[in-house]
């Protein structure tokens, strides 16, 4: 396959919309301003949709030296590539909101009720421990609880 | 994920120390588990095992099955709580994605006397 006749667009699009999803779990999930909304995703995934429009075009054009084979390629990759931007926005426009309500979770005014649990090392640590042994040689003024979903 | 939150914390502890706020983080994960996670990503913050899910569950913020081979685990939640105990804030995300930023944590933590 020569320069002329390789669909690089399509090709282009395709790998674009692969860079596009994993770019998101490997490196821009890491910060808030790219976490909270996956704003570069998307514009890459705009981006790669671009690309595979126009490998869909050139795949199905009239002037391919094997036009079978290039529409049955394009019909794959396209297919794939439009795959993987839809698995993205549906992870996370759909799948990510599948969470408890959790009406009855503790709400601001309310004392929160006590707790002891085990520390790294085993140690048991309640509520009122937390809330009074010194940060920085001070009594502390708050606790922050953090519930996140485990090692894995 | 919770790592980003987490490293956030992690990287912003200077603030809270100056703030007065003890960060902890709560999970189902064993002691073991927890210890292997602080070490590997350098967290020095209070990690406590919730390993049966009891205190997440009376807490109402189970994610039933949510875990690895069907597990129940821990939905993301964050709480403020004032010295006496009070809830001040509460950030209960409605997307897996979107979690409470240190800056905004540190915000509320100014409110606290």
């Amino acid at each position: 396959m020569n320069v002329r006749t390789l669909n690089w667009p399509l090709w282009v699009g395709f790998l674009l919309t692969l860079v596009a999803g994993f770019s998101y779990i490997a490196v821009f999930v890491r910060y808030p301003v790219t976490r909270d909304f996956p704003w570069v995703n998307l514009l890459l995934f705009l981006v790669a949709a671009v690309f595979l429009w126009k490998g869909i075009r050139r795949g199905f054009g009239r002037d391919r030296a094997h036009p079978v084979r290039s529409k049955i390629l394009t019909s794959i990759f396209a297919t794939l590539g439009i795959a993987v931007i839809a698995l993205f926005l549906f992870s996370y426009f759909v799948v990510a909101r599948w969470l408890p309500a959790s009406t009855g979770a503790p709400h601001v005014g309310q004392k929160l009720p006590e707790f002891t649990l085990s520390d790294t090392n085993g140690r048991q640590v309640s509520l009122n421990e937390l809330l009074s042994a010194p940060v920085n040689g001070q009594p502390p003024k708050g606790v922050l609880l953090v519930f996140y979903r485990g090692y894995w | 994920m919770c790592n980003s939150e987490l490293r956030g914390i992690e990287n912003s502890l200077p603030s809270f120390n100056q703030a007065g706020i003890r960060p902890v983080a709560i999970s189902v994960d064993s002691p073991q588990e927890s210890r292997d996670l602080m070490q590997k990503a350098g967290y020095t913050f209070t990690f406590l095992s919730d390993p049966n899910a009891e205190l997440i569950r009376r807490y109402d913020l189970l994610h039933q099955g949510a875990g690895e081979n069907g597990r129940d685990i821990a939905r993301p939640a964050e709480f403020l709580v004032d010295r006496t105990g009070t809830v001040r804030w509460v950030n209960l995300t409605e997307n897996y994605f979107v979690r409470a930023r240190p800056e905004t944590i540190l915000e509320q933590g100014k409110l606290l006397q």
